[in-house]
């Protein structure tokens, strides 16, 4: 193990670092010294405004005029950047994959909607359909419960930092990583010592060793399990947040007449909380709508626990298929769009409310 | 103004740092190129020089230590023509390929190891005609059905270069000795093997199926090698063209030959349970078991030699060796399977096609064998420059004249089939599915 030998790799590693650093740098500098020069100059031209207010009303009103022009001058300025990104990155990438989704494998004859009977008539599809079905309808249920739950027990206990910490822990790795190490616990020896602890709980209990990741439909749960497990630290800081929130003089008052801790919790605590429940259950179901890591690492769709998003990348990228993947993908667009109309209805509510 | 300051004095010193450790960097490398380049004899690649300062850009899936390999091996002829090669291998070869060549970003030179993902870049006119010095380079030093493979519509559009063999069976030569058993050279024998091994108390076969998101494969090279064996290379064509279906029974009955050895119990599967236990079974993990005397046989390609633990001694006389797949029926010849990838290019410089010649050359393949754990069907290439014994029996097997050559089924297949339901059919099948059941969802799913 020479140095020399890394050398290449480790000085690629350091042009990644230099690059980031320039982007980056760059970015934070520009965002650093162009507000503060339009600042500036708007400062001088107020400063310029109030000292020739006194005399002249008329003049006042015209300035007043140009410098809203000039504001939004501005304002396009800024968003320019983002609506060329979203352009670029998401309005023209969707459009071009609908085209794609009405054509065949190599995107030269035209089939119609046939890509989309395709996604129904397939059992295969079908199976992968309801597994995703699965995934939407249990994640966010347990991920938020669990989270819910944790966050009421702890509030205000001892060492509450810490117990948050450790569910919250999770959440800092990556799907991939937490489904390899969850592929080790679910891991299977058909003899000797197991090294899966779930093996190694279940054979201590006097089962026989088992492949769980191979028997459906319960690998499709030991899957979801991973999910929650990374959710729950989420949906437990946010829950702990809105809780720590609630005005304590509605929980004195509740106090002061009487209620019971359950009482407390159905009446008091949920109502208030309903806001930030609702964000938490709409970000988690959609993440899980797009669940691809999890399945990818542990089982690679195999035995019956494909998913939608695992499904539209092989089809699109390994079997060439482009019409049939991004049929799947503008499924899955379409099964998104009711929750995102839900969510933005839900923050207009919130704003006016 | 009073909140930033402290940011951009940071950003200042990261900017610094980073700089001093680039220029750093930078003179460490120019030290250790210099005094590399006038060495040695030139001569051989005279026919390669005059394109001097170009660069040639190369993607693969070969990574590693396998690429680190690779690049020494064309170090000289960097050096002696002055054409830089830039080789890029990526793990996610076969998807990105694709992409970059659908986005206008090809690379110059690709090593495609699926004869079907090149038919497919050939028809869409993406590929080069390979010159007419790597056609003539190609064609002396490799066998006509190699060249077939990358032949599309009468053009001809790139040479191989490394290759493996996948008819081999992993055994351990220590067991077999002790025990007396023989290697077997018939299928019958074979099976005769497996009974008096199962008499003796040991699982004859090992098998593992699972490679992460390419799961399914080692069965599908199972089925095919047995294709070859029980219908014949004919019969093998026209089932990868799907000019039989993929239901034949020809398929059936060569699909049901294997599971007499994967779906049975007794042979399978030593060291990790039962016949399930197949499919979450790594294929790197699934041979290590033989040097425990848990199972005798592993059905698996040459380059499984790379796999076993280090310390393990691979040769005839060793802990671990392999034996050549027998035919059902030794009247039909000795069918081959193997794999190999494919140098084609998407750019036509010069330069390009003085590399791709070059890489069809028996200089290419004996200068990456010297290096050690390479094959190549490449006929120049010297059994004296082979160094391993098992490398050395797959070249053996692969010079031979009376071998009938196979590539690899699913590769010629496409991808929807090779590298989707096939796989996952076969999963499906190690699981409990039918034979038919199978075989008619793979027909099902095969393109139109």
């Amino acid at each position: 193990m020479e140095f020399e030998d890394f050398a290449p790799k480790l000085t690629m590693l350091l042009y990644g670092v230099i690059g980031f650093v320039v982007v980056v740098g760059g970015l934070l500098l520009l965002l650093d010294v162009v507000p503060n020069y339009f600042a500036r100059r708007r400062e001088a031209a107020l400063v310029a405004a109030s000292l020739s207010s006194s005399d002249a009303p008329a003049g006042q009103r015209v300035g007043r005029r140009v410098r809203k022009h000039r504001e939004g001058l501005l304002g396009l300025a800024f968003l320019l950047p983002a609506l060329l990104l979203l352009l670029i990155g998401l309005v023209i990438p969707a459009i071009r994959t609908i085209i794609l989704s009405l054509f065949n494998g190599n995107s030269e004859s035209f089939v119609g909607l046939d890509n989309y009977g395709w996604i129904f008539r397939e059992n295969d599809i079908i199976r992968v359909l309801l597994n995703t079905a699965g995934w939407v309808v249990l994640v966010p249920l347990l991920a938020t419960s669990v989270g819910l739950l944790y966050a009421v027990m702890v509030d205000r206990a001892r060492f509450e930092a810490i117990a948050k910490s450790l569910i919250f822990l999770p959440m800092a790795i990556s799907f991939v990583g937490a489904g390899i190490i969850w592929r080790f616990v679910y891991a299977y020896r058909g003899e000797g010592d197991q090294i899966g602890l779930l093996n190694w709980l279940w054979t201590s209990v006097g089962g026989e060793p088992r492949q769980w990741l191979n028997e459906g439909p319960l690998n499709t749960f030991l899957l979801i399990v991973v999910m929650v497990w990374i959710q729950a630290g989420f949906a437990m800081v946010i829950l702990s947040a809105a809780i720590k929130a609630i005005p304590s003089d509605i929980v004195e008052a509740a106090r002061l007449d009487g209620v019971t801790p359950w009482q407390m919790f159905w009446r008091v605590t949920l109502p208030s909380i309903r806001p930030a429940l609702i964000v938490v259950v709409v970000t988690i179901s959609i993440g899980t709508m797009k669940i691809f890591d999890i399945v990818r690492t542990m089982t690679n769709g195999n035995f019956d626990t494909n998913v939608v998003a695992l499904e539209m990348y092989n089809q699109a990228f390994r079997y060439q298929q482009a019409g049939q993947g991004s049929a799947l993908a503008v499924f899955l667009f379409i099964l998104v769009i009711p929750i995102v109309i839900f969510q933005i209805r839900n923050l207009r509510r919130q704003r006016e409310g | 103004m009073a909140v930033s300051s402290r940011p951009r004095q940071a950003l200042v010193l990261a900017t610094t740092l980073a700089l001093a450790l680039s220029a750093a960097a930078c003179s460490s490398d120019d030290g250790g190129d210099s005094g590399s380049a006038s060495s040695g004899d030139c001569a051989a690649y005279d026919a390669y020089t005059g394109n001097d300062g170009t660069t040639v850009s190369i993607y693969a899936s070969i990574r590693d230590a396998e690429a680190d390999l690779l690049e020494e091996s064309w170090k000289k002829f960097e050096d002696c023509t002055g054409i830089t090669i830039k080789y890029e291998g990526s793990g996610e070869f076969e998807a990105q390929l694709p992409v970059r060549v659908d986005g206008g970003n090809a690379p110059d030179i690709a090593f495609i190891p699926q004869p079907g993902l090149l038919k497919r870049f050939a028809d869409a006119g993406k590929l080069k005609e390979a010159s007419a010095d790597t056609k003539t380079m190609a064609e002396g030093n490799y066998a006509k059905e190699w060249l077939d493979y990358a032949t599309v519509g009468g053009k001809f559009y790139g040479a191989p270069m490394g290759s493996n063999v996948k008819s081999f069976v992993w055994y351990s030569p220590k067991l077999f000795a002790e025990k007396g058993w023989k290697v077997p050279t018939t299928w019958d024998e074979m099976m005769q093997l497996s009974d008096t091994i199962a008499g003796a108390g040991i699982k004859p076969w090992c098998a593992g199926i699972e490679s992460g998101d390419a799961t399914g494969w080692p069965a599908t090279d199972w089925i095919e090698d047995v294709m070859l064996r029980d219908a014949g290379a004919d019969v093998y064509d026209q089932w990868v063209e799907h000019s039989i279906p993929f239901n034949d029974p020809k398929v059936a009955s060569a699909v049901d030959r294997v599971g007499k050895i994967l779906k049975d119990e007794k042979y399978v599967n030593g060291g990790f349970g039962g016949v399930k236990s197949i499919t979450t079974t790594s294929f790197q993990e699934a041979g290590t078991p033989i040097l425990e005397d848990k199972c005798a046989m592993y059905r698996m390609a040459s380059f499984y030699a790379n796999q076993w633990p280090e310390g393990t001694k691979v040769a005839e006389d060793g802990d671990a060796f392999a034996f050549y797949l027998p035919p059902v029926d030794p009247a039909k010849g000795k069918p081959v399977l193997g794999g190999g990838e494919f140098t084609v290019a998407f750019a036509d410089r010069p330069e390009v096609q003085k590399v791709q010649t070059y890489l069809a050359s028996g200089e290419a393949a004996n200068s990456r064998a010297k290096l050690g754990n390479w094959v190549s069907a490449n006929k120049k290439l010297d059994i004296a420059n082979v160094e391993n014994p098992i490398d050395k029996l797959a070249v053996e097997i692969l010079q031979d004249q009376s071998a009938v050559f196979r590539f690899d089924g699913s590769d010629l297949m496409p991808a929807a089939v090779g590298a989707g339901t096939f796989w996952k059919g076969m999963v499906d099948w190690i699981n409990g599915k039918s034979t038919s059941e199978v075989l008619n969802q793979i027909e099902g799913s095969w393109p139109k």
